[in-house]
């Protein structure tokens, strides 16, 4: 049990580049961006051949996440160029990158690195992980209040504004997308070298899983500031992983029902604030008219008294 | 400063919905002119906001600012030289955004965006400085997002965020329509004294007859994607309500017919 507890913060902590990604497009840039599937994909198979072929495990993590990148960008040309509708290019790139991804896999569909020298064969990744998870995480921070960060926000926030202000938001689209696919891209290397192996299916539902660890935070942890939300994130990462490792525990669950309960979660996170918040004005308007009504009423007397 | 050049535009050409936005329109501001634009609906007046910012490119016709043809450039690029106030005083501003952070970006107009954190101890001050000149207290909430304000509040930074670099041209698409009567007074006040320190070249768009009559140094009657009156400065100081109806009638033969006009 402390073992799996140990491994799900490990997991969660890899995971978390690629939730912060999908923070990226998901809530910055209001884009839902399907290409997450492919680009982790992407990034696993490009670490697991440079490293098999006796790259330096550093530079194959750097080229996965230029992989990544390069992906994103060509999904952020086609929805801001070729005006192709945002979930339709995620989608496209998505299976366009299934057969890149079995090109870059040499035909194997997939790798193992049993062997091979990785970024985690000399170090404890729980030791490292931390810090570099924060690492990035601060810098993302950094970048986000940035003048060219401020203008990818607001991209998100109020396209139309941020245009009258000058800014190509074509540009910033496709920066962001950019962005978020190499920071998915590098999970996915990350966790290649994690766990000596890439496969062609690794990537798939890893779009859910991206806004489960983001929607679990942000309900958890709150995101009033991008600091705070950024911070949601990477828990919201390793709270999924938690939940997912305790779920194995039940004994009428099975490992393959996991994507089925990924999407419960979602599917609950999303409905139900929606819900909430219905609630609560329905509750408040009524409360104020009792309110007003009983004001008029009561003036209304008064006013008979008076006369 | 800014000038329009037989500029026309129709939206949905060749079909029944055929319909003229605007036509010939021959238009030339000197630098710190004041202009505000009346007209009935449909008269074409977004239009030519729209056109002179590069939100749509005209069918015909061209646009330059101080000489130079701006016909080829996009929204984003024009934005160099022109700030713009919306009508929603939402559209103006980022709302999960703080104060201080949309003052950044509109400090940057049109300039290019590096690495530089967009808001520092200088620019804060600055920022704070400016934003005391609305006051409504905004300079002690640099930290707060804007979706928090009110419709007022927010045009007032919309406002704020359009003029304070100082842009060529400055266009007011209705930007009081949509607030109450005291509040539409207060941005309408702002506008006055802002316009007038930084003397800057505006074009107003106005539901309000009295404010197009009481502001500015020329007023421009729109019908029907046409200029029909353009009242200078001299004219302008003897002219009431019932006056400009009545030219209204006379030139285009029919009454001036806006839902939201109001007489002042």
């Amino acid at each position: 049990m402390y073992d799996s507890m140990l491994g799900a913060v490990e997991m969660g902590l890899l995971y978390a580049f690629m939730a912060l990604g999908v923070y990226i497009t998901f809530r910055i840039l209001d884009f839902p961006d399907l290409t997450v599937d492919g680009s982790f994909t992407t990034g696993g198979a490009i670490a697991a051949v440079m490293i098999t072929n006796g790259y330096a495990p550093w530079l194959a993590t750097l080229a996965a996440i230029a992989g990544g990148m390069l992906a994103g960008m060509c999904t952020g040309l086609l929805h801001t160029k070729g005006k192709i509708n945002g979930l339709l290019s995620g989608i496209l790139m998505m299976i366009a990158l299934y057969s890149i991804n079995l090109r870059i896999f040499g035909g194997k569909p997939n790798w193992s690195l049993m062997g091979d020298t990785t970024l985690f064969s000399s170090i404890n990744p729980l030791l490292v992980l931390p810090f570099i998870v924060l690492f990035v995480k601060i810098l993302m921070d950094l970048f986000l209040r940035t003048d060219l960060g401020l203008a990818l926000r607001a991209t998100g926030d109020n396209a139309r504004m941020i245009r009258s202000l000058g800014v190509n938001t074509d540009n910033t689209t496709i920066l962001g997308v950019s962005l978020s696919n190499g920071m998915v891209a590098l999970s996915g290397a990350l966790i290649t070298q994690y766990s000596t192996f890439a496969d062609s299916s690794m990537g798939i539902g890893m779009i859910v899983i991206g806004l489960a660890s983001v929607i679990i935070g942000e309900a958890i942890f709150g995101a009033g500031n991008v600091f705070r939300a950024t911070l949601a994130v990477v828990l919201g990462s390793i709270v999924y992983r938690i939940v997912v490792a305790l779920a194995l525990y039940v004994p009428w669950l099975r490992p393959s029902d996991l994507k089925l309960i990924t999407a419960i979660i979602v599917i609950f996170a999303l409905v139900f604030p929606s819900i909430q918040r219905f609630l609560k004005q329905k509750n408040m308007a009524r409360k104020r008219s009792l309110e007003l009504a009983e004001q008029a009423l009561s003036s209304k007397r008064g006013g008979t008294i008076d006369a | 400063m800014l000038k329009l050049d037989n500029v026309s535009k129709l939206f949905n050409p060749g079909t029944p919905d055929e319909k003229i936005a605007l036509l010939g329109i021959d238009l030339e501001l000197l630098p710190g002119d004041f202009v505000t634009i009346i007209g009935s609906n449909g008269a074409g007046k977004s239009t030519l906001m729209n056109i002179i910012s590069g939100v749509m490119k005209p069918d015909l016709g061209s646009a330059s600012i101080e000489g130079n043809s701006i016909s080829h450039l996009a929204e984003y690029q024009r934005s160099r030289w022109i700030g713009r106030v919306f009508q929603d005083p939402m559209a103006g501003t980022a709302p999960r955004m703080t104060i201080e952070e949309n003052l950044a970006m509109a400090f940057k107009r049109g300039k290019s965006r590096g690495l530089s954190f967009g808001v520092n101890a200088a620019r804060r001050a600055m920022f704070r400085e400016e934003l005391s000149r609305l006051g409504i207290g905004l300079e002690n909430r640099l930290r707060a997002k804007v979706g928090l304000l009110s419709g007022g509040e927010r045009q007032a930074l919309s406002l704020l965020m359009a003029t304070f670099t100082q842009p060529q041209i400055l266009l007011l698409d209705e930007h009081t329509a949509a607030l109450d009567p005291s509040r539409a007074e207060l941005i309408t006040k702002l506008t006055e004294s802002i316009v007038r320190e930084m003397k800057l070249t505006t074009l107003m768009v106005t539901h309000n007859m009295e404010q197009a009559i009481r502001l500015g140094n020329r007023l421009i009657m729109m019908d029907k994607g046409r200029i029909i009156l353009d009242i200078d400065e001299t004219r302008k100081k003897d002219l009431t309500v019932e006056r400009l109806l009545g030219e209204f009638e006379t030139i285009s033969g029919h009454k001036l017919a806006d839902d939201r006009m109001m007489l002042g």
